[in-house]
């Protein structure tokens, strides 16, 4: 392919332009500083005759190119033309001479403080927002449950099973292993501290009271969140995006019924069976790790348990549970209906959702901790 | 026009997927500066053949050529130089959704072309506007706007780096008929005014009798018939009748040439 060029020859005031080559997109980039250049050159010429008649090949790029050299002189005040444009080309050339006539939006620069007082505005805003849309599922929750209880036919069991496995049952490999590491690895921890003063048994009650009140319970749904909060998310942000709720609406169905019941209820009976298991998990961790690293027989460890736990310790954690299920299936259904068009915004709302729903399952605890505490288990 | 080298060229493509077989050795030839349409029943493998000419799905057996070389024996290189050779419409647009209007136009000429933000903020303009568009849309992303809007920037974007070829997966498909007539319309200008090959997977009758060239016929995996509308409407075979000869078609036959003066005006305009 033949290098594209732009000679100028000078007679007075009138300038001749010979544009030859092939004025083609992968040559934009130069030619663009060669309509710059040539444009600044010729400052002071009256009349400018753009020729073309040696061109090989010009596409839209080189078009558009030309005419931007042309505009730049008529600008300035001078007159100028193109010829010799082959009968191919100038369908092309008329085209493009109609386009980029409507003088370009320049955006003001935005006061920089305003700007950050804005972000921050909006992001208290976006929060407060948020706990109302929180608030209002919840409402739309309870009445499609009440709606259910009264019309028990209505409950969607085929979805509320298939959803119990995807969030129970297929969650306990995963649960197990994590759960039984973070047991191992408190009794580890607290054999090293309490044999330094010499009171190697109390590490049964550490791990036991602090397994089964709070980190049973927060590492099960904290995993949750991310792993099946998400999904939910993405699963009603898809559908939302491709219409399929509004298609639902249209129907005469409750989204929330269809959609949201069925899913957290397969999370209010998921998450403390979960719990159950995962804290069962943490325990046996605890005293493997009990028996071969600090050679405590199981029996001691099981007799140690007995002493140091009772059934409310058990029961703090286990009714915890549900309510942070809720929480977790609340969000994850909140910020799926809050998808909009487009790929980012599904991304956007999917980590919403996971960051919100662990965020409020342990701004949760912390409450559960102070009702605890004020009745006395 | 047929003079022209063919810019595509297939034979005897076999693809299938698992045990169902779509296309059964299926030849076809588009030409230079021609816009071939490419009509089948539903399922009948249209938008397969073209996505196996672009690349999308695997072929089991045959020969695909464009721009006269073999796309399986071109390495990475020379095939990303033939792709730039073509854009693709989809059927949906599959505008990037996170983008804006001109971002989608920009899109190609970022990655392939080292321009300028100026020149290429103009020539995305000139774009937009080539297909129809005021330059207000520059700002929206795809869920702002229409579905033929979403059409048109599509088409932008499969010209911005002033392509050879373009294949358009059924371009008027969900417009409604004063928008549909005005994409043919453009199209056909567009064709003109770039020297395009167009090859256009359609169901769309109008567009079949308004714009384009040549009609190819796929039926049970091979292109059974191909030539301009005249050959379809004369043609024997039980399937292209009721196709051509149904009653919304044969509303349209009183039309041929009304559609034809119509081109010409187009043409001449």
């Amino acid at each position: 392919m033949s290098q594209a060029s732009l000679t100028g020859r000078t007679d007075g005031e009138r300038v001749a332009l010979i544009a030859a080559g092939s004025w083609t997109a992968e040559r934009a980039a130069e030619l663009e500083t060669i309509v710059d250049d040539t444009s600044r050159r010729y400052v002071g010429a009256r009349s400018v005759v753009i020729d073309l008649a040696r061109l090989e090949r010009l596409d839209t790029f080189g078009a558009w190119l030309i005419e931007r050299l042309k505009r730049a002189f008529i600008l300035r005040g001078s007159s100028a033309r193109v010829v010799g444009l082959s009968e191919a080309d100038c369908d092309l050339m008329d085209e493009v001479v109609q386009v980029n006539l409507a003088p370009g939006q320049k955006k003001a620069a935005a006061n920089p403080i305003l700007a950050a007082l804005d972000t921050i505005g909006r992001g208290i805003a976006d929060n407060g927002w948020s706990l109302v849309l929180l608030a209002q599922m919840l409402g739309a929750l309870t009445g499609a449950l009440l709606g259910t209880i009264a019309y028990p036919r209505r409950l969607r069991l085929t979805s509320l099973v298939h959803h119990l496995e995807r969030v129970g049952w297929r969650a306990v490999p995963i649960i197990v292993v994590i759960t039984f590491m973070i047991g191992a690895i408190l009794a580890q921890q607290g054999i090293f501290r309490f044999r330094s003063v010499g009171l190697d048994v109390y590490v049964v009650d550490m791990v036991s009271v602090l397994v089964l009140r709070e980190v049973g319970v927060l590492i099960v749904c904290i995993m949750v969140a991310g792993r099946s909060g998400s999904a939910y998310t993405a699963e009603i942000g898809s559908m939302k995006m491709r219409e399929e709720i509004d298609a639902l609406r249209t129907m005469g169905l409750d989204p929330v019924e269809v959609l949201v019941l069925p899913r957290i209820i397969a999370l209010v009976i998921a998450v403390p069976l979960l719990t159950f298991i995962g804290s069962i998990a943490a325990l046996y961790g605890a005293g493997l790790v009990c028996w071969l690293y600090a050679g405590m027989a199981p029996e001691i460890f099981l007799e140690r348990l007995r002493e140091a736990i009772w059934l409310p310790t058990f029961a703090v954690g286990m009714i915890k549970a549900p309510f942070m299920a809720l929480m977790i299936g609340l969000v994850a259904c909140v910020e799926g209906f809050e998808v909009e068009g487009s790929a980012a915004s599904l991304g956007l709302k999917t980590t919403a959702s996971v960051v919100k729903s662990i965020f409020l399952v342990i701004a949760l605890d912390g409450f559960f901790a102070m009702f605890f505490a004020g009745v006395g288990m | 026009m047929n003079n022209n080298p063919p810019v595509i060229s297939v034979r005897d493509l076999v693809v299938g997927f698992g045990a169902t077989t779509v296309l059964d050795g299926a030849s076809i030839d588009v030409f230079g500066g021609e816009i071939l349409g490419f009509v089948g029943g539903s399922g009948a493998g249209k938008s397969v053949l073209m996505r196996a000419i672009i690349g999308l799905v695997p072929k089991r057996a045959g020969k695909i050529e464009v721009f006269g070389s073999d796309l399986a024996t071109l390495n990475g290189r020379e095939r990303r130089a033939i792709e730039q050779r073509w854009g693709v419409l989809f059927q949906h647009g599959a505008l990037f959704s996170s983008l804006t209007a001109l971002q989608n136009v920009q899109f190609p000429m970022r990655e392939f072309l080292r321009l300028s933000p100026r020149l290429m903020e103009e020539i995305a303009l000139a774009k937009l506007e080539m297909v129809g568009l005021s330059a207000d849309v520059r700002g929206k992303y795809p869920s702002e706007l229409s579905g033929g809007m979403i059409k048109r920037v599509a088409l932008a974007r499969a010209l911005a780096l002033d392509p050879d070829t373009v294949f358009l997966d059924e371009p008027t498909s969900g417009l409604d008929p004063i928008g549909a007539a005005e994409f043919d319309a453009l199209i056909r200008t567009l064709q003109r005014t770039l020297g395009l090959s167009v090859f256009m997977v359609t169901h769309d009758l109008d567009s079949l009798h308004a714009v384009c060239d040549r009609i190819a016929v796929l039926f049970h995996g091979r292109v059974i018939a191909a030539g301009p509308i005249e050959t379809m409407l004369a043609s024997e075979h039980p399937w292209l009748q009721s196709y051509f000869g149904g009653a919304r078609s044969r509303q349209l036959q009183g039309r041929v040439l009304q559609s034809q003066t119509l081109q010409n005006q187009v043409m001449n305009s």
